[in-house]
């Protein structure tokens, strides 16, 4: 660093909204050829500091420098201009037009003024190869292609700008192992050829294979940097959250019996070409879990018992009763009592301009109501419950909730079904993205839940979540159930060789690491 | 590479299926109506259809630019009814004079257009809101220009224009086609076209990219204040005057609006083309058609034209019968 001016600085760099300290004083010295990992909590600062980097925040004070001279952004546009590339959290795709228009979006190539159609496949395909992603068609449109394969495309979006220095937020969230570990080696090639990465990520195992520099943020400022490996898990997150860690995972009780009756039962659920004679069995006090590979039918089947799939064969049983639940209305009713915490909370569980209040009551307005009209002191009542159980931290109830963190947002959707005390609850992926001390309480709620008579299905593509959380783990691959895991069978092993439907206990040389 | 061929073709159909079926709708209503007029198809039957056709076309064609961004423009049928105002006092004389009028014509369109888009853009108004307050001030300047109908055009272009080519081609469906060739086509091949699309789709994912959000819109709004004002020519060449009609510019917008979504453009944005939404306009006039060759009484009409608009559209809902996983009827 000393003499050498690094690729790119940032200094003194802070940010306010309204009254909340987003960035104190940051600083971040990022070098050609390497991964600098950035960590911390949610609220950290991390996503400020890459808005600032990309341009699409301006910073209230600091300077940043790229080799060495002086840069402000105006837009995303200035940034990427500059060689600064960002592939966010949320998506930047747009959903219409086709993953070849994607790619070029910024730039695109042109001829006579207009858009060189053929230049941009090339382009595209180019692009899409370079990312390992070569079996996309550069002219399906966007909006057909599910999460994983977006996130496919938005890597290759970013390669084809020709970035200097290439942002990573969470990217890899709803990728497959098998897409995580081509990444892997694109990432690990585009080093080698010189390229600064910098790489924002709440999995330690994707950290400890990728990163050269890691960089902890806390309270919006940079508290330690060391060089990867220097330092242990624990180490590391003891920084990221300033308090002990240990205990993430709530103890797990004494297995239901066996011979106990099933609160929520499946017969041989099948639908279209995704789910294949699906028989489980979810226990009163249970936490099960679902487990596989993302995409191989989980999200499908949760869908199947809270009412929202049409022509659906097989049978769902509630306490030994067949029932017919024809939408998510007859689902949550009181003979059922399901709740379903979706995977998108922006789309599925929230509706984001709406108050904290409103969102909370919505799932339990006819138990609030008389004749039509809300109870406004009964619904308070249950709110400041609600409130107080999950420890939601909002500045107020009548806010928009679009304006609290992740986390935040992720624990009024639960909030939200709570009020309606469900007996089974479905879980879809519920701790993505959101940051370690709330994945923590989550734990702890959902073993809290279990312990008061809930029946509880939990689909995580975090292996760690299941081994901690559940007591018993269902293995899907391609629509099927594959392996049934109970208490000290769920190990990362078992996990891994059974979601690649690999039989045998010896896991597969090589594929354990890239996981 | 891959060897994409075959899926190409399949992914090239999908897009086109909205402009594809609106095409459908028109050619089976237009079958159905020469052959049961008295005259059959004939050159004059097509002429005098597409004469009445393009008018509506081209305001569609305006209406889909600002739709396709996720907007509305509730002015294009003012626009419309003020360039006839305009024209019927400018387009007149030499033919270099006639020539100087039709630009100040043109030009006046785009300056409406371009109001519009700065008040939407700049001024962060809600199109609907903004439009309707452009609309009635451009409708106010028209009725000053023209408290009473009146005026004149040259009489020479606008026969030009709205007779024949080669005895068989209606004059109106060749310059119409002109138009899409050197507006639209050039439109939804540029930067700022795809950046139109890419706003009406998704703001945010468009601005994260870079992409220039607010000029790709302002040439929306702007080039529809242009193709309404080439609308408004042509109704000065069919009816050699002018006239500040607030009905008949009201019904064109509305009009335009059930054309653009019959050609398959989504009011939701991001999504269609001009050309599907001139076949929209093209089958909605030719309802009023049929109902006349039917010898129905044309206090028929305005019902009519709802039943079927509504019928039409719901053709396109039909997709969501088989829709399995309920979610995706919210998309």
């Amino acid at each position: 660093m000393d003499g050498v001016a690094p690729l790119f600085r940032m200094e003194g760099i802070s940010k306010r909204y309204g009254g909340v300290r987003a960035l104190e004083k940051a600083e971040l010295v990022v070098e050609a050829g390497s991964i600098h990992a950035i960590l911390g909590e949610n609220g950290a600062g991390k996503s400020t500091l890459i808005k600032v980097m990309a341009g699409v925040v301006a910073p209230d004070e600091g300077r940043m420098t790229l080799d060495g001279r002086e840069v402000t952004f105006a837009s995303p546009g200035a940034a990427n201009k500059a060689g600064i590339v960002c592939i966010f959290q949320e998506l930047s795709l747009v959903p219409e037009l086709s993953v070849a228009d994607n790619i070029v979006i910024s730039d695109p190539p042109k001829r006579f003024g207009m858009i060189d159609r053929k230049a941009q496949r090339r382009i595209a395909e180019e692009a899409l190869a370079r990312a390992g992603a070569a079996d996309i068609h550069p002219l399906a449109l966007v909006k057909d292609l599910p999460l994983s394969r977006r996130q496919m495309v938005e890597i290759a979006k970013a390669l084809a700008r020709k970035p200097r220095i290439l942002i990573l937020d969470e990217a890899t969230s709803a990728l497959t192992a098998a897409d995580v570990s081509k990444i892997f080696a694109v990432l690990k090639r585009l080093r080698s050829e010189g390229l600064a990465l910098l790489y924002i990520s709440h999995r330690m195992n994707e950290i400890a294979e990728l990163a050269d520099q890691c960089t902890v943020f806390r309270n919006g400022r940079n508290v330690a940097s060391y060089k990867a490996g220097s330092k242990s898990d624990n180490e590391v997150v003891e920084l990221m959250i300033g308090r002990e860690y240990s205990h993430i995972f709530p103890p797990k009780r004494a297995a239901v019996p066996a011979t106990a009756a099933p609160r929520l039962e499946a017969r041989k659920l099948s639908w279209a070409d995704r789910l294949h004679d699906i028989s489980l069995t979810v226990r009163a006090g249970e936490v099960v879990g679902l487990g596989g590979l993302d995409g191989q039918g989980q999200r499908e089947l949760l869908l199947a018992f809270f009412g929202v799939l049409r022509g659906l064969s097989g049978q769902i049983l509630i306490d030994g009763k067949p029932v017919s639940i024809t939408s998510p209305s007859v689902a949550r009713d009181d003979g059922i009592g399901m709740a379903l915490i979706p995977e998108d909370r922006k789309t599925e569980g929230l509706m984001l301009p709406m108050t904290v209040r409103e969102n909370l009551s919505f799932a339990a307005l006819d138990r609030l109501s008389n004749a039509g009209i809300i109870d406004r002191a009964a619904e308070q009542r249950l709110i400041d419950d609600m409130v107080g159980l999950l420890a939601i931290k909002t500045a107020g109830l009548d806010i928009p909730v679009g304006a609290l963190s992740g986390g935040n947002q992720q624990k009024v959707v639960i909030a939200k079904w709570l009020m309606r005390q469900p007996r089974i609850i479905l879980l879809n992926d519920p701790t993505r993205g959101i940051d370690v001390g709330t994945k923590q309480e989550l734990y702890q709620l959902m073993r809290k839940l279990a312990d008061a008579g809930a029946a509880i299905l939990f689909y995580s593509t975090d292996y760690d979540e299941l081994i901690g959380c559940c007591d018993r783990v269902l293995v899907l691959y391609d629509g099927a159930i594959k392996r049934e895991l109970v208490g000290a069978e769920i190990t990362e092993r078992a996990l891994i060789s059974s979601a690649l439907n690999i039989h045998g206990e010896e896991s597969p040389v090589g594929l354990g690491a890239s996981v | 590479m891959k060897d994409w061929r075959v899926k190409d073709w399949r992914y090239w159909l999908a897009e086109q299926r909205g402009t594809l079926l609106a095409l459908g709708i028109f050619i089976v209503m237009f079958v159905i109506y020469t052959s049961n007029h008295p005259a059959g198809f004939t050159a004059n039957v097509v002429q005098t259809a597409a004469n009445k056709g393009v008018l509506l076309a081209f305001v569609a064609m305006a209406q889909t630019l600002v739709v396709i961004t996720a907007g509305i423009d509730l002015s294009v049928g003012m626009i419309f009814l003020l360039t006839n105002c305009l024209a019927s006092w400018l387009v007149v004389g030499t033919p270099m004079q006639t020539a100087l009028g039709v630009i100040a014509v043109l030009a006046v369109g785009l300056l409406c257009g371009a109001i519009n888009g700065a008040i939407v853009i700049y001024g962060r108004l809600q199109p609907i809101v903004a439009t309707i307050a452009t609309g009635a001030v451009y409708y106010g300047i028209g009725l000053l220009l023209r408290p009473f109908p009146g005026g004149s055009v040259n009489e020479d272009l606008a026969d030009a224009l709205t007779g024949r080519v080669f005895g068989v081609v209606p004059a109106s469906i060749v310059v119409l086609l002109v138009i899409v060739l050197v507006i639209w086509v050039p439109f939804s091949r540029s930067v700022l076209g795809r950046a139109a699309y890419a706003a009406g789709s998704s703001e945010t994912a468009a601005y994260m990219s870079g992409v220039p959000i607010r000029r790709g819109k302002f040439a929306a709004y702007t080039l529809a204040g242009l193709l309404a004002a080439i609308g408004g020519l042509f109704l000065t060449f069919f009816t050699y005057t002018g006239e500040a009609a607030y009905a008949s510019g009201n019904s064109y917008t509305l009009f335009s609006i059930a054309a653009v979504v019959l050609g398959g453009v989504s009011l939701f944005g991001g999504k269609g083309s001009a050309i599907g939404a001139i076949f929209g306009a093209l089958a909605f006039r030719t309802i009023g058609d049929l109902l006349f060759v039917f010898d129905f009484d044309p206090l028929w009409q305005p019902l009519f034209q709802g039943v079927i608009l509504l019928v039409a559209v719901s053709l396109g809902a039909f997709a969501l019968f088989r829709v399995r996983n309920r979610l995706e009827w919210f998309l």
